[in-house]
C-alpha cells in the first residue's frame, strides 16, 4: 500500500515535470490553446459566475447573523470581500472547474488512450505531451485566475445586492466599507490560488487521463480520480499558499 | 556480400507484471518486403509491433531500422525515425474531434508545417486511393462504418509516402467483402508503390493475399517463418494448426469449463 503510494507519486511527479518541461519547448499548438482557454475560460463562466453570486449573497447574511450578536454588522462588507477574494472565490472556482473540466479532459484523453489515438498521435511524429498536455496545462493555469477576477467582483456585487436591498445597508458605505479595507495582497494572494488550482485541475484531468486502462470503465475510473485528487490537492494547497501569503 | 535489413529485430523480450510476452523474438524484414506475422490471440503480435514503434520498451534485446538501434532512442530521433513509417491500427484510431480529410492530412500539417489548402489536396488524393470521394473527406469519423474508417486508417498511414507500413488486423470485424477491398489496397500500397509493409492477423485469407513471408508467432517466439506459398506443406504441427483452425494440437486453449 505505502509503495503503490510512493509510485503513484513517483509517477505523478515525473508526469509534471514532462508537462512543465514541454510547456518552455517549442512548438506549442497555438490553435489548441486558444480552442482550450475558450473551454475552459469562457464555458465555465456561468457556473463560477452563479457560484461566486450565490456565496457573495449567503457570506452576507451569515455574516451579518454571527457579527449581530457582538453589534459588528458595519464589518459584514469588509469581511465579504476578504472572504470572497482570499479563499472563496479561488477555492470554490476551483472545485466548480474540477468538477466541469478536469472531468472532461480525463473522459476525452482517456478515451483517446483506451481508442489508440494517443498511440496513433505518436506514429504521426506527433509528441502527446506537447498536442494534449501542454495547452490545457498552460489554460487551466491562465485561465482560472481570469475567471476568480470575474467571480471575485460578481461575489462581492452579491454580498452588496443582498447588504442594501435585505440588510438595509446604505450603499455608498457599503462600497466604501468594501474597498477601504481591501488590499492588494488580497486580491493577488487570490489569483495566485487560482493560477495554482487551474494547473492542478488541468494536471489530473490529463493525467488520469492518459493514464487510463481497461476500456469504458477505466475511463470512467479515471474520471473520478481526476476530480478527487483535483480536490483534495486544491484544499491542501489552498492552506500552503495562505501560510506562504499571511503567516507571521 | 549480405545487406543489412530494413528492420533487424534481434531477442526482444517484454513482460507485463508477471506474464511473459515477448520471449526472445527474431525477425528480419528486408526492404519492399511483405512479411505478416499470425498467431493466436494473446500471443504477442500487437506487443511485437509497438515495440518496434517505440510505443511499448522492451526489457531486452535490439530493434534497429537501417540499422540504427531504436531502442531506448531519444524523442527527437524517434520522431524523425517514425516519419518513415504509417500504421493501421486495429480500430482505425481515428481522431474523433477532427474531420476525416483533417485526420488523413494530420501528419502533413502537424508534423510536416504543410500550408491546410495544400494538405487538404493530398489528403482528398490519397482518400481517392481508397475509394472513398471528397464528401467523405467532410464528414466526422463517427459518421462513417467500420469499413470506411478503416480505409481513412490507410489514407492517413500512406499520406506522408512512408517507406514502412504496419497494418494491427487489418480485416478484424469486418465482412469478407470489404476484408478483401481493405486487402486489395494493402497489396496495391505494398506491391505497386514498393512500400515495405509488416502486418499482424489471424485472418489466413488476408494473410495468403497480402504476404511474401509469413512468420508465426507462439509463446512470444518465432517459431516458423518462411515464404507464403509454403504455408501449407510446412512440417510443423503448430503452424498446420493454426493454418486449419484445428481445436486439436499442440497449441492449447484455456478453456476452463467443458
Amino acid at each position: 500500500m505505502f509503495i503503490a503510494f510512493i509510485a503513484a507519486v513517483g509517477r505523478l511527479s515525473i508526469f509534471t515535470a514532462m508537462g512543465m518541461k514541454h510547456c518552455v519547448r517549442p512548438p506549442i499548438y497555438l490553435d489548441l490553446l486558444i480552442r482550450q482557454m475558450i473551454s475552459i475560460g469562457y464555458y465555465s463562466l456561468p457556473v463560477v459566475g452563479l457560484t461566486a453570486l450565490f456565496t457573495g449573497m449567503v457570506l452576507a447574511l451569515q455574516i451579518y447573523s454571527g457579527s449581530s450578536r457582538f453589534n459588528a454588522e458595519g464589518a459584514v462588507a469588509t469581511i465579504v470581500v476578504i472572504g470572497i477574494t482570499r479563499e472563496l472565490g479561488p477555492v470554490l472556482a476551483g472545485l466548480m472547474v474540477a468538477g466541469r473540466v478536469g472531468a472532461a479532459m480525463a473522459a476525452e484523453i482517456g478515451t483517446m488512450r483506451v481508442t489508440e489515438q494517443i498511440d496513433a498521435l505518436t506514429t504521426l511524429s506527433t509528441n502527446p505531451f506537447k498536442y494534449l498536455v501542454v495547452p490545457r496545462l498552460i489554460a487551466g493555469a491562465t485561465m482560472l485566475p481570469i475567471l476568480v477576477f470575474i467571480g471575485d467582483i460578481i461575489g462581492v456585487f452579491g454580498g452588496y445586492l443582498i447588504g442594501t436591498t435585505k440588510l438595509d445597508f446604505n450603499s455608498s458605505t457599503y462600497l466604501k466599507n468594501t474597498f477601504d479595507f481591501l488590499e492588494i495582497s488580497d486580491v493577488v494572494s487570490g489569483l495566485v490560488k487560482a493560477a495554482a488550482f487551474g494547473f492542478i485541475v488541468s494536471l489530473m484531468g490529463c493525467y488520469h487521463g492518459y493514464h487510463s486502462r481497461g476500456g469504458a470503465q477505466g475511463v470512467g475510473r479515471a474520471t473520478t480520480n481526476a476530480v478527487v485528487s483535483a480536490s483534495i490537492l486544491i484544499l491542501a494547497s489552498d492552506y500552503i499558499i495562505t501560510e506562504l501569503f499571511f503567516s507571521k | 556480400m549480405t545487406t543489412t535489413p530494413l528492420i533487424q529485430i534481434r531477442d526482444v523480450h517484454k513482460s507485463f507484471g508477471n506474464k511473459r510476452v515477448l520471449n526472445g523474438v527474431n525477425l528480419d524484414m528486408a526492404s519492399g518486403e511483405s512479411v505478416v506475422v499470425i498467431g493466436g490471440s494473446g500471443t504477442g503480435k500487437s506487443v511485437l509491433l509497438k515495440c518496434i514503434l517505440g510505443l511499448l520498451t522492451p526489457e531486452s534485446g535490439s530493434i534497429r531500422v537501417d540499422g540504427v538501434e531504436t531502442i531506448n532512442m531519444p524523442d527527437i530521433g524517434r520522431e524523425v525515425t517514425l516519419q518513415r513509417f504509417g500504421m493501421l491500427f486495429q480500430g482505425a484510431a481515428l481522431f474523433d474531434s477532427l474531420t476525416v480529410w483533417e485526420n488523413v492530412a494530420f501528419a502533413l500539417i502537424q508534423g510536416r508545417k504543410m500550408r491546410k489548402q495544400e494538405a487538404k489536396s493530398i489528403a482528398l488524393t490519397k482518400l481517392a486511393q481508397v475509394g472513398l470521394g471528397p464528401d467523405v473527406g467532410e464528414l466526422n469519423p463517427s459518421a462513417l462504418s467500420g469499413g470506411m474508417q478503416k480505409r481513412v486508417a490507410l489514407a492517413r498511414a500512406i499520406a506522408t509516402d512512408p517507406e514502412i507500413l504496419f497494418f494491427d488486423e487489418p480485416t478484424t470485424g469486418l465482412d469478407p467483402i470489404m476484408g478483401d477491398v481493405i486487402n486489395d489496397l494493402i497489396v496495391k500500397c505494398t506491391r505497386e508503390l514498393g512500400i515495405t509493409a509488416l502486418s499482424i492477423t489471424h485472418d489466413m485469407a488476408s494473410a495468403r493475399k497480402i504476404a511474401d513471408r509469413i512468420a508465426m508467432i507462439h509463446n512470444g517466439r518465432i517459431i516458423w517463418q518462411g515464404p507464403v506459398h509454403s504455408i501449407d506443406t510446412v512440417d510443423n504441427e503448430h503452424v498446420h494448426q493454426f493454418v486449419r483452425g484445428l481445436a486439436d494440437g499442440p497449441i492449447k486453449m484455456d478453456v476452463l469449463a467443458p
